[in-house]
């Protein structure tokens, strides 16, 4: 099992990111993040809250830079490695990726499966988990039977069935009410203060603020990190301006914020 | 077995429709040429053993029967003393007569006709006949030798040739159900791409998602087979029951031993198993090119 390098769960190194030819959509990215830290992900839309995430999450590889995962540079770590890693992140996508063909109880299974858990303790799990966010009634229901805030309930449901290390949450609260937010933000928190580092992505702003916690904040591809927010470094702070990283792409060079 | 738990959408559309009757087709011409096979081995192999270490002696008829005699008595001598020989004998009168009534007519069975004198040698398995046969032919030399072993062989090599063929076309089927299989085991990934995907970012292995596909090819290749078997084993009910009412005498080669009729369960089990194995493979070479 690879460790977290001093405490840290990840970190980006001037990270840059382009689909396909395209323009990059994020730009000398460098941060990271404590263990056991919690943030806010926030920024106007299409500023590349998303993108940030399937780089962290590893679907995607960056077009650029240098990310550390649990102490393993994901450049060099061979594809065979990758499962176990992506086994310590949990993930709420922002279009939920519930499999349309399968119950509810067997889409929040998969990760237990997928990690050879036993038949019953999956069952029990699963049941349990489901109960919690409400969707007893629902356990063998299809995703396309579901309402919009009861997917989302499965797919947070699925993200964090297994204690994730990780948790990466793209709009999780987007399709529901507020009460049920904060019961989810709740649960969250929870798993937090467990030892799981989370980064949740979101436009709302009120929830930000009455869940307190600290922000990274992306504008057009642009990072930027909060004064308040605690477990984060943006590493590039700390380096003395104009340094050698920086003179290797020098269209950034001077842009730390 | 049937329906195992997967975590791919059951897909009737593609491969799940056609795979099972490739499978069934194949098992049921594998099984028919299996059979022929079996049936042809144990034919040749019954015939090396009852003709291979016999040959017959002839002496034509002269028209004179003492002259007859005495190159029938020479011959005997000849070939009782010579290297090799395990037993000579005359085959009796009556029974060259009975022999070519069929042909000839009941005027060979009142002595109106000359006929050869034969005998019936039996020689020990590895004798050279040539040599075997030197003196005979010094001392009679009329005397032709039939050496059963020529024709023998010929046909022997003729039923080897055609097992051959059997064992090629038994090839061919298996060659046939890998390329299917991997076909359609393509033909999946490509369609449940997204799925396979989710499964990948959950951190499934690339052997999880191939177990799925495997488990599920054989789902399909079990079914195909049962078909086939099912299809086969009355085809070759058939084919032995009209054999057996049109030529008797294969009546002891047909009935084949119970462990030669339990090699046709191999076919269906042969089939389910490179099914799962091609599809297993297929599935983690695709997605070892994957990123
Ligand atoms: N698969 C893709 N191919 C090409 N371009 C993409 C792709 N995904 C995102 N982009 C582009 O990358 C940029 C950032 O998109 P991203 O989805 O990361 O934004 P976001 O901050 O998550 O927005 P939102 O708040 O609306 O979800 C956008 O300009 C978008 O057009
Ligand atoms: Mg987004």
């Amino acid at each position: 099992m690879p460790h977290e390098a001093n405490g840290r769960v990840i970190e980006f190194e001037n990270v840059g990111l382009r689909y396909g030819l395209g323009p990059e959509v994020l730009q000398d990215v460098t941060f990271s993040l404590a263990a056991g830290s919690f943030h806010f992900l926030v920024g106007p839309s299409g500023a590349g809250k998303s993108s940030l995430l399937r780089l962290m999450y590893l679907a995607l590889k960056p077009s650029r830079g240098l990310i550390t995962l649990f102490g393993r540079d994901i450049a060099t770590t061979p594809r065979r490695a990758l499962p176990a890693l992506r086994r310590r992140i949990g993930v709420v996508f922002q279009d939920f990726r519930l499999l349309s063909h399968l119950s509810a109880f067997d889409n929040v299974a998969l990760p237990l499966r997928v990690g050879g858990n036993r038949e019953d303790d999956v069952r029990k799990h699963v049941i349990e988990l489901l109960s919690w966010v409400g969707l007893k009634d629902h356990v063998g229901a299809r995703p396309p039977t579901l309402s919009g805030g009861q997917q989302q309930r499965v797919a947070i449901a699925r993200a964090v069935i297994g204690r994730p290390r990780l948790l990466l949450a793209d709009e999780p609260t987007g399709n529901i009410d507020d009460k049920m937010a904060f019961r989810l933000m709740h649960l969250f928190e929870e798993l937090n203060k467990l030892g799981t580092t989370v980064v949740i992505a979101t436009h709302n702003e009120a929830l930000v603020e009455r869940v307190g916690h600290g922000c990274l904040r992306l504008d057009r591809g642009r990072f930027a990190v909060d004064a308040g927010d605690q477990g984060v470094s943006d590493t590039r702070a700390a380096r003395p301006a104009g340094g050698n990283r920086d003179r290797l792409y020098p269209s950034n060079a001077g842009d730390a914020a | 077995m049937l329906n195992p738990r997967t975590d791919l959408p059951h897909d009737r559309d593609s491969h799940g429709r056609f795979l099972p009757w490739i499978i069934a087709f194949v098992v049921f011409l594998a099984s028919l040429a299996l059979a022929g096979m079996l049936f042809l081995d144990s034919l040749a192999a019954g015939w090396e053993r009852g003709v291979s270490a016999t040959l017959s002696v002839q002496i034509p008829a002269s028209g004179n029967e003492a002259d007859d005699d005495r190159r029938t008595n020479a011959a005997l001598i000849a070939l009782r003393t010579a290297p090799g020989v395990v037993r000579a004998d005359l085959v009796p009168a009556e029974r060259i007569a009975a022999l070519l009534e069929p042909w000839l007519g009941p005027a060979t069975a009142a002595g109106e006709l000359p006929l050869p004198r034969l005998i019936d040698v039996e020689i020990v398995g590895d004798a050279d006949v040539a040599e075997l046969a030197r003196p005979l032919q010094a001392r009679v030399p009329e005397a032709t030798v039939d050496d059963h072993r020529v024709w023998l062989d010929r046909l022997v090599g003729l039923v080897r040739a055609v097992e051959l063929l059997a064992g090629a076309i038994l090839a061919l089927m298996s060659a046939a159900t890998v390329g299917t299989v991997v076909f359609a085991t393509r033909t999946g990934l490509a369609v449940h791409q997204d799925v396979i995907e989710v499964l990948h970012l959950i951190g499934a292995q690339d052997v999880y998602i191939a177990r799925q596909f495997a488990r599920r090819a054989l789902a399909h290749a079990v079914r195909g087979a049962a078909a086939g078997l099912g299809l086969a084993v009355p085809t070759l009910g058939a084919i032995v029951y009209l054999a057996m009412r049109l030529e008797p005498e294969l009546l002891p080669e047909l009935s084949l031993s119970p462990a030669r009729w339990s090699t046709f369960l191999v076919v269906p089990l042969a089939a389910a198993a490179i099914a799962a194995v091609t599809a297993r493979l297929t599935v983690t070479r695709s997605l070892a090119r994957m990123p």
